[in-house]
């Protein structure tokens, strides 16, 4: 009787039941298949634009902020040019002297002609259209009720005409919706997330149940749970990587390709709405969060079902 | 008490029932001797398939205490329980493999989940697709080999790595007498390597087939003995095997 080949080789490596540490596949990688790679990927893009156009909100507040918190633009509204004038020297001279202001600078009437000039257009007769004497003070903290109601009260004998606005309050209502749109934005990443995550979840109870003789045939042979999981965390991170990849390039195309617009536009507050670096790096942390969601709802889904063998 | 004497595997007052019905199985105790060649024969539903199912650890018992290799499997932790299963090879009624794996891929599968190099991999595969025939449908799926043909790439996974323990049942149900035999010796092959056998099989033919072989004999979920293959030590006698 011959011997099978295997079992003499075994004999001459004395015996040695196979054993090894390297922890090889155990299946050949699976086919990328099904829609869930395509719903992760439309997930990643509404999330990616989402989370930009929040970001972008969220810059361009701040800067405007910054930029405005302590601003506060004194009119001087007469009509007779040369009064006007003389009420604006001693406006500047009385709010130089007054406290908390930093600095100020008479706007120079050229800049306010080129500023007026596309709605009204130029050569702008005085006589017709007066134009008011700015001034742009610089406070040394910000322009509350308060530091403007000094700055009233050192200009009262000077200029009484004088109109007092923090530049803060313009923008107050723009403020108000750009508040609302982020903490919108805010909501709507927190319910793509929980979608993208039960699109995952949909994703690895598919594979589970497509391959649940395997599972068991793999169990039944001695694989541990790890070494099952693995196998479908790795056809799971397939899906949500090309997904994920895909979402990415879409969303951050369509971002790009709207702050080119904006940009386009040339208004200043919008242009400085833009994305900083930092900014695109966390967008890239969408697909990975998403992968990262992909990975863990695979394995629960694995070891849940598992537990249930012995 | 060495591992003779322990026995390779032990049941002590086993029952199992399935779900709220009867037990299936009741009263199980026998010893398993290490480097034996065990036949479980019984009429069909006696009960075989649940008793190897319990000494591969797919099931747990409702009842009674089983050791094996030394180990109470019965409290052991779920997560210790692959490191046993890898220990023993099995060949299932219904040959469980997995069909999107080529044969070369289904036998070489319990090399891979015990993390053999895929280096060494290939020869031992090789080797064992040519003893079982099958060189030639190395690369076939499942679904495209002959009832036989799939039944022997179980039998070839089930012993390439060289278990301590080889449970078998009706591995030879779908072969030629001829294959049933070259079969037959491969797992006498694997048996004088020092595993232990277990066939389940209603082919009485086989029984005589291999000398050294004891008989445990199940019906309507009751062992019974008749070769003495459950005493200590064992003792055959050829009379008394039933036809
Ligand atoms: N998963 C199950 N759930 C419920 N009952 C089961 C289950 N598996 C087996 N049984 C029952 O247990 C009894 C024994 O079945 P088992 O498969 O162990 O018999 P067997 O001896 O292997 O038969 P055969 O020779 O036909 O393979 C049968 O009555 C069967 O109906
Ligand atoms: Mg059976």
């Amino acid at each position: 009787m011959n011997r099978p080949p295997a079992l003499a080789r075994a004999i001459e490596r004395g015996l040695d039941p196979f054993r090894g540490k390297h922890a090889s596949h155990l299946l050949p990688k699976t086919r990328l298949g099904g829609p869930i790679p395509w719903v992760i990927a439309i997930m990643v893009a509404l999330t990616v634009l989402t989370a930009g156009g929040g970001l972008a909100l969220d810059n361009l507040a701040n800067r405007a902020r910054a930029d405005l918190s302590g601003g506060v633009t004194v009119q001087i509204v007469e009509a007779d040019p040369r009064l006007r004038t003389v009420q604006a020297d001693r406006a500047a001279d009385l709010l130089r002297a007054a406290p908390g202001v930093a600095s100020l600078r008479r706007v120079p009437e050229s800049e306010l002609e080129a500023l007026v000039e596309p709605w009204l257009g130029s050569g702008l007769d005085e006589e017709i259209v007066p134009l008011p004497a700015l001034i742009d003070v610089r406070l040394d903290g910000p322009a509350t009720p308060a530091a403007i109601g000094r700055l009233r009260a050192a200009l009262a004998g000077a200029a009484a005409e004088a109109r007092i606005d923090a530049q803060s309050d313009w923008l107050g209502p723009v403020f108000d919706t750009v508040s609302a749109l982020r903490l919108m934005s805010f909501g709507l990443i927190a319910l793509l997330a929980f979608t993208g995550a039960a699109a995952v979840w949909l994703a690895a109870r598919n594979a589970l149940n497509a391959n649940r003789d395997t599972i068991e045939i793999v169990h039944l042979l001695g694989g541990d749970d790890a070494q099952i999981a693995r196998i479908f965390q790795r056809s799971v991170m397939v899906d949500a990587a090309v997904g994920g990849v895909c979402g990415l390039v879409l969303g951050g195309a369509a971002i790009a390709l709207l702050g080119a617009q904006f940009a386009a536009l040339e208004s200043g507050m919008v242009a400085r709405g833009g994305l900083a670096p930092a900014d695109w790096l966390l967008l890239a942390l969408v697909p990975l969060a998403m992968i990262g969601i992909a990975l863990l709802t695979a394995r629960m889904t694995v070891m849940a079902s598992l537990r249930r063998m012995l | 008490m060495n591992t003779a004497e322990k026995g390779v595997v032990r049941f002590d007052n086993v029952g199992l029932r399935y779900g709220t019905d009867g037990e299936v199985l009741s009263n199980i105790a026998f010893t398993l001797y290490p480097g034996r060649f065990y036949f479980l024969t019984g009429a069909s539903g006696a009960g075989k398939t649940s008793l190897l199912k319990l000494l591969y650890l797919a099931q747990r018992p409702s009842r009674g205490g089983i050791s094996m290799f030394g180990s109470d499997v019965i409290t052991l932790p779920r997560e210790s329980l692959p490191a046993f299963r890898r220990r023993i090879g099995v060949v299932f009624q219904d040959f469980r493999l997995v069909e999107h794996l080529s044969a070369f891929d289904n036998i070489a599968l319990p090399l891979r989940v015990s993390g053999v190099r895929e280096a060494d991999i290939h020869q031992p595969v090789t080797d064992m697709l040519d003893w079982v025939g099958l060189s030639h449908r190395a690369e076939a799926r499942p679904a495209t080999l002959s009832g036989g043909e799939q039944q022997r790439v179980a039998i070839a996974r089930a012993v390439i790595g060289r278990p301590e323990l080889l449970v078998a049942d009706e591995p030879t149900g779908n072969v030629d007498p001829e294959m049933a035999l070259k079969l037959l010796r491969l797992f006498e092959a694997l048996n004088r390597l020092g595993t232990t056998v277990v066939v389940a099989t209603h082919d009485v033919h086989l029984l005589r087939k291999v000398p050294d072989s004891l008989i445990m004999r199940i019906d309507k979920g009751k062992l019974s003995d008749p070769t003495g293959a459950l005493r200590y030590p064992p003792r055959r006698e050829f009379a008394e095997i039933p036809s």
